[in-house]
């Protein structure tokens, strides 16, 4: 088995007096598809962005990639990374938000090269290439000078999905991608993220798409208010859950 | 069957507009009302439009145009940079920062313009000599206030501390008005708060933020001339020194009054500009008025936007179920 791509251990996460993580603890390894399911409130999305330290865990550890997240080990104390660290490691992880959040003020391919340009510094000749075949890639070809507001909701969610994936990331997060979208547009969503899967790419997806978790996940993890209550590979943890949690949840959303 | 078509199915000979007689009388008497203000104008011997024709471009007034212009400029310059500083540190985690970034605010919006022009104007009352050294230690730099403190700085200083208050609050709105979602995003895909402050709010804020500062701008212009108090020679000062020594009053205040509207109408036309091109990408609409170009190619993209959707159509089985579509699109196959 490879080094996993991440690795969770007894993370822990508090809003004031609500604990919303209680010690999740999972792996997933490079070129893994992980989906977490669960109900809304469970903690799936919280999870998702305390990988790239959007949120600051309160206990346990994260590592992404062999690098401890938000916090540098030194003696026996944490000590927390400073801005510019934090941004670096952010670069690698690529996310995919529900409201897409494009740049509004940007076109599709200046949402897709802003990162490369100003983030990592590449010529933008080279990353106006790049981004012209990311978006060839998820098959807006033919909207690169669109702003955000000309195009449907399928076709922001695959620029935004072009966006990070123009980071070159070795660890994509997708924040329940289809939720915000109508029902006739999820599927060309979908379809892009299967064939990133497909190229192998890591991704950790919160959703709500059962068909999705089941035809293209690895593993399936379902959460229930803060907890990890059982893992393991769609068929079984979809179609034949051990915890009656899972049933319950999983009768209400088939 | 016979159609027997009735008058009223049968089609109209001609489409009759509605006459809208209250507008037309309307539209009349403001006519007639501005004629006879414009004849009483023409007519009135005691506007001696010849002296306003005389003075218009004369040296004294030009030269005061001039100031007026470079005062408003620097003033705004100063009002817009230091009224970001202070937002920021206004919408900042640090306590001690944002609270005295809303003293600012209070203490410069809460004390008459007039008042802070004077004091700025007096200050070697108050601190005969600015030094600038190490607490305690030796001096490094020393100026005399008097001489530090022309009229021209003290306009500039006043005005321009005094409009930092109030962009300030111009500029904490637009920020406020950019969605978190923004900031994540940049985050995201790894952007600092400096950059993600540069390239993706403040970008966005300015939608927001350049009406208002249109509007103080043009505010800022006609508030140059509180500075006729402290004798700077700005449009007004220069105006007033004519018409003290002469005793045209009037015609001279005229000719001050025709270069403000002037300067006003140019200042409209450029915020004009500037709003559309902060406008861009904000409503399908603005951009079709930007790229005259794309025009028709842009409202045929608008109006089909739900239905385009350059894939083939996903299975209309059941919103639930959509995942399951084993038709993959073409066009979002990734070429492997």
């Amino acid at each position: 088995m490879n080094k996993p791509m991440l690795k969770a251990s007894a993370v822990c996460k508090s809003f004031g007096a609500v604990e919303v993580l209680r010690a999740i603890s999972l792996e997933v390894a490079a070129g893994e598809v992980a989906c977490l399911i669960g109900p809304s409130g469970s903690g799936k999305s919280t999870f998702l962005r305390c990988i790239n330290h959007l949120e600051k865990i309160d206990g346990g550890q994260m590592w992404v990639d062999g690098d401890r997240v938000g916090y540098r080990l030194v003696g026996n104390k944490l000590h927390e990374l400073k801005e510019r660290e934090i941004a670096l490691r952010r670069a690698s992880i690529g996310m995919v938000f529900q409201q897409f959040n494009l740049f509004p003020h940007r076109t599709a391919l200046e949402n897709v090269t802003e990162g490369p340009i100003i983030v990592k510094g590449v010529r933008r000749q080279q990353a106006v290439e790049e981004g012209r075949a990311l978006l060839e890639r998820v098959g807006l070809g033919n909207k690169m000078h669109n702003y955000p507001s000309q195009l449907s909701g399928g076709q922001q969610q695959r620029v935004a999905i072009a966006r990070a994936l123009a980071m070159k990331p070795e660890l994509m997060l997708f924040d329940e991608p289809t939720s915000a979208l109508d029902p006739e547009l999820v599927g060309e969503v979908l379809d892009v993220m299967k064939d990133l899967a497909e190229s192998g790419m890591t991704m950790v997806v919160v959703t709500h798409e059962m068909g999705f978790a089941r035809e293209v996940a690895d593993t399936v993890h379902f959460l229930s208010e803060g907890v990890l209550v059982e893992s393991g590979a769609p068929s079984k943890v979809l179609s034949d859950p051990d915890h009656a949690r899972t049933q319950s949840f999983l009768a209400k959303v088939l | 069957m016979s159609a027997v078509l009735t008058m009223e199915e049968a089609e109209p000979a001609q489409v009759v507009p509605s006459r809208h007689t209250g507008r037309w009388i309307t539209a009349t008497v403001v006519l007639v009302l501005v004629a006879l203000l414009l004849y009483a104008m023409a007519t009135n011997e005691r506007f001696q439009w010849d002296v306003v024709g005389k003075y218009l471009f004369a040296d004294p007034i030009l030269m005061g145009v001039l100031n007026t212009l470079i005062l408003t400029v620097l003033a705004m310059i100063i009002g817009i940079v230091l009224g970001i500083v202070v937002a920021v540190g206004r919408l900042s985690d640090n306590f001690i920062v944002s609270k005295a970034a809303w003293f600012y605010a209070w203490f410069f919006r809460g004390t008459p313009l007039l008042v802070q022009l004077l004091f700025w104007f007096f200050l070697s009352a108050l601190v005969p000599r600015i030094a600038l050294g190490v607490p305690l230690g030796p001096e490094l730099f020393s100026f005399d206030t008097n001489s530090l403190i022309t009229p021209f700085m003290a306009a500039m200083l006043g005005l321009g501390l005094n409009e930092a208050a109030y962009m300030s609050e111009i500029v904490r709105s637009g920020i406020s008005s950019v969605t978190p979602g923004q900031t994540e995003a940049a985050k995201s895909i790894g952007m600092t708060r400096l950059q993600t402050m540069r390239r993706v709010v403040l970008p966005q804020a300015m939608r927001i933020i350049i009406p208002p500062t249109g509007n103080e701008t043009i505010g800022m212009l006609k508030q140059t001339s509180l500075v006729l108090v402290i004798g700077y020679s700005e449009l007004l000062t220069s105006a007033s020194l004519i018409y003290s020594r002469t005793y045209q009053t009037i015609p001279l205040l005229i000719v001050a009054a025709l270069w403000y509207l002037f300067i006003t109408a140019v200042l409209s036309v450029a915020q004009y500009f500037l709003e559309r091109r902060y406008g861009r990408g904000f409503s399908p609409l603005s951009a079709i008025r930007v790229d005259k170009n794309k025009q028709d190619k842009n409202t045929v993209d608008t109006d089909k936007l739900d239905k385009d959707t350059s894939g083939p159509a996903v299975p209309a089985n059941g919103p639930a179920s959509g995942i399951t579509t084993s038709a993959p699109s073409a066009n979002t196959e990734i070429p492997s």
